[in-house]
């Protein structure tokens, strides 16, 4: 038997309503006790964390990761994604299908879970395709994924351009309890853009990607979703438009959730500025009143998840002409320090953070024992120091690729402890 | 006096100390042209690479000819016979040149940005040649000079700048250099070639080229870029030429005195009619002439020594 008690530490677990110094009691990988720390505990033989001064929360779960395995291992492998994951406090990550091959059918699914299992630091949930190969055109074996084990479906990096494969996919995977993660994006309209269209397109000669490339794809699936009554995710929301059509939606009762990245609600497309290839990526970075609409939509509970849409790219991929930089960042190892700058701006509470860190995406993913501390859950945990400050130094973040537009950047609070069913997989 | 800089990328980055400066420099280097024997010793020694990833005939004779007046050797590269057809990056090239050491690179690119990332690698001087939609740096100083040549003057003046401002880094650079120097610029076209926000540079918008050109100083005609067509700004070629083609009778709605130009190569009949192009109001070849001597000015400026 394997006991970890951790004393002592401020915990943090909104399905529980708890928010306080507790003492939080782990058997074989499951949480068997929590107790308020001045009923102090006391167990025999067990591994002991002091974690007075700290926080404690249900561990972090990204629901928007790309591990990059396999087929683009050069960029980022399930080892080093997950040790990534564990630095930055995520014990579970929901990894995309665009891998090559494409995780469109259960041997590619089985695959990631084999190496998960192997060498993976935390736990790693795979989203299958929505469409075989990612071309858009017929349904992949949905039902196969989810019994490998997919716990969504999506063809994230491109929209479901056809409006009826949309609508099937939409349907089919009803009975399957499985969300379709739209990466919401009208092709026609976005064009060759490289970046946010704007001023600073315009300045920099670069081409637009407009608000309304994501608003119009936003829009449809909405429709979509209130047509066949399935299960959206909106994934990495950038715009304005697109958090007040999801506002609109759930007013109505739409079933649908929607995701913000932790660089989406902090930069703007400024950053692009000297052709900073490490500002680019898909959707693009906007404008201050699109963050100011994204922080309202987390507030106000529009917006649901924060996901951090982790796209390692070689430098080689990075280092080159603007137009021909691959799109993406790294967002594992920054997300939660980015994340809690909303709570000391005041704009959410600590325990609405840890909502759209870890209880939201178990639940829309269907992750039954994560995402809280409630006895009989995997004992997954987050130790934080909320106080520490830090530097983002690329040589020492753990992903293989160190494609940030933070580096450099003063960060507060630190993960301290990252416990995967009971295992402390990360130090800080 | 000097440029205390190490390259030119943009005219953005120039003050309008910088500006006057290069204008003044050029000046005094058109007389080199004129002469019998037109070469002076000033950059002997001197090494200029003009690297060009982009179809140019104007713009890369312009600079080679301004370096071997300077007495500077002058080395040009294109894409299709370089290593580039290679698939070679643009990072790698210019490590390989820089291990060369040449004096400065002249570099066209169908990318914007690529002059700014080309600086960043190498320690000899980058001029910008003309980056995608980007900028043309020594475009709107050879503009900026054939202006205040004319008409003594560029403050207080109304230029007109028209067509496709979307793709056009020579409207960027124009727009920048000559609110600078205290002109009023007009930004006319079809809106579906208007850049996003592009008043902000601080200019005014126009969607009626009579309205533009009106009681302007200056015409800027832009080339319509036909091999882009497939974009479909516009329905047809007759159309857009029927709205914003400068001709005679168009012409007739201007001052007087307007002076036309033209950054070349132009399409007749299409922005510009041939009797325009060709007509006394033109100055599009003396831009040609002048560009030579903003070119000497440039390298001179960065490569010269202090005298």
């Amino acid at each position: 038997m394997s006991k970890l008690l951790i004393k002592g530490g401020h915990v943090v677990d909104p399905a529980n309503g708890i928010d306080g110094i507790f003492d939080v009691y782990c058997v074989d990988g499951k949480i068997v006790e929590i107790t308020h720390h001045a009923s102090r505990i006391t167990h025999n033989d067990c591994t002991v964390i002091d974690a007075t001064g700290l926080h404690v929360f249900p561990g972090f779960i990204d629901m928007h990761t790309h591990l990059r395995e396999p087929g683009y291992e050069y960029k980022e492998d399930i080892r080093t994604g997950t040790m990534a994951a564990a630095a930055g406090g995520f014990t579970s990550v929901a990894c995309m299908a665009n891998t090559d091959p494409v995780n469109d059918n259960s041997s590619v699914t089985r695959y990631i879970l084999k190496k998960a299992q192997e060498e993976g630091i935390v736990n790693v949930f795979p989203v299958g395709a929505v469409s075989k190969g990612l071309k858009g055109e017929i349904l992949a074996e949905i039902s196969d994924l989810k019994d490998a084990g997919c716990v969504a479906i999506s063809d994230d990096g491109k929209p479901v351009s056809d409006s009826r494969l949309m609508r099937l996919a939409l349907e089919y995977s009803k009975p399957f309890n499985l969300p379709v993660i739209s990466h919401c994006e009208d092709l026609t309209l976005a064009g060759d853009g490289v970046m946010n269209e704007g001023f600073i397109s315009t300045k920099l000669g670069l081409k637009g990607i407009p608000n309304a490339a994501e608003d119009i794809m936003v829009a449809r699936d909405i429709a979509l979703a209130e047509l066949t009554h399935g299960k959206l995710h909106i994934a990495h929301v950038s715009a304005s438009g697109s958090v007040e059509l999801i506002r609109n939606a759930k007013s109505r009762g739409v079933n649908v959730t929607a995701e913000v990245t932790p660089h989406h609600f902090t930069l703007t497309d400024e950053c692009v500025t000297g052709y900073n290839t490490n500002a680019k990526m898909n959707p693009p970075l906007r404008s201050i009143s699109d963050i100011e609409a994204l922080k309202q939509g987390l507030k106000h509970g529009t917006i649901d998840v924060i996901a951090t849409d982790h796209a390692p790219q070689n430098a080689d991929e990075k280092d080159v002409e603007f137009d021909k930089a691959a799109n993406g960042v790294v967002g594992l190892e920054t997300a939660f320090s980015l994340s809690l700058k909303l709570v000391s701006d005041g704009l959410i509470s600590l325990s609405v953070l840890i909502e759209k860190i870890s209880l939201n995406p178990s639940r829309i993913l269907g992750l039954d024992k994560k995402g809280s501390l409630k006895v009989g859950n995997d004992a997954d945990i987050t130790i934080v120091d909320l106080n520490k400050e830090w530097f983002v130094d690329v040589n020492k973040l753990k992903s293989k690729s160190k494609n940030t537009p933070f580096e450099n950047w003063k960060m507060k609070g630190k993960v301290v402890k990252t416990i995967v069913g009971g295992k402390v997989v990360y130090e800080g | 006096m000097k440029l205390n800089r190490k390259d030119i990328l943009s005219i953005e980055d120039l003050t309008k100390e910088e500006i006057e400066l290069v204008l003044k420099t050029a000046e005094s280097f058109k007389e080199v042209s004129e002469r019998d024997i037109k070469k002076v010793p000033t950059l002997r020694g001197k090494t200029i690479i003009n690297l060009f990833y982009e179809p140019s005939t104007r713009t890369r004779t312009s600079f080679e000819i301004a370096a071997k007046r300077m007495s500077a050797d002058a080395i040009n590269i294109s894409a299709s016979s370089s290593s580039v057809v290679k698939g070679e990056t643009l990072k790698d090239t210019a490590k390989n040149l820089e291990a060369m050491n040449p004096d400065c690179i002249v570099l066209r690119h169908s990318f914007s940005g690529a002059p700014h990332i080309l600086a960043g690698l190498v320690k000899c001087s980058v001029i910008n040649a003309g980056d995608g939609c980007h900028e043309h740096p020594s475009q709107a100083l050879l503009d900026m000079l054939t202006v205040k040549e004319k008409l003594g003057r560029i403050e207080g003046l109304k230029i007109a700048i028209i067509g496709d401002i979307l793709h056009s880094r020579v409207a960027r650079s124009n727009i920048y250099g000559f609110t600078k120097l205290g002109a009023e610029v007009r930004a006319a076209g079809l809106p579906t070639m208007m850049p996003c926000r592009i008043e902000q540079m601080g200019c005014r918008v126009f969607y009626n080229m009579e309205d533009a050109i009106k009681d302007s100083d200056v015409i800027m005609m832009l080339r319509i870029q036909l091999e882009r067509q497939n974009a479909a700004l516009f329905p047809t070629v007759r159309e857009y030429s029927k709205l914003f083609g400068l001709d005679s009778k168009k012409l007739e709605m201007a001052k007087k005195d307007v002076i036309i130009l033209h950054p070349g190569p132009i399409n007749r009949g299409v922005e510009i009619s041939s009797d325009v192009a060709d007509g006394r109001s033109s100055l599009i070849l003396d831009q040609v002439t002048n560009g030579v001597a903003v070119r000497m000015a440039l390298f001179y400026l960065l490569l010269g020594r202090e005298l």
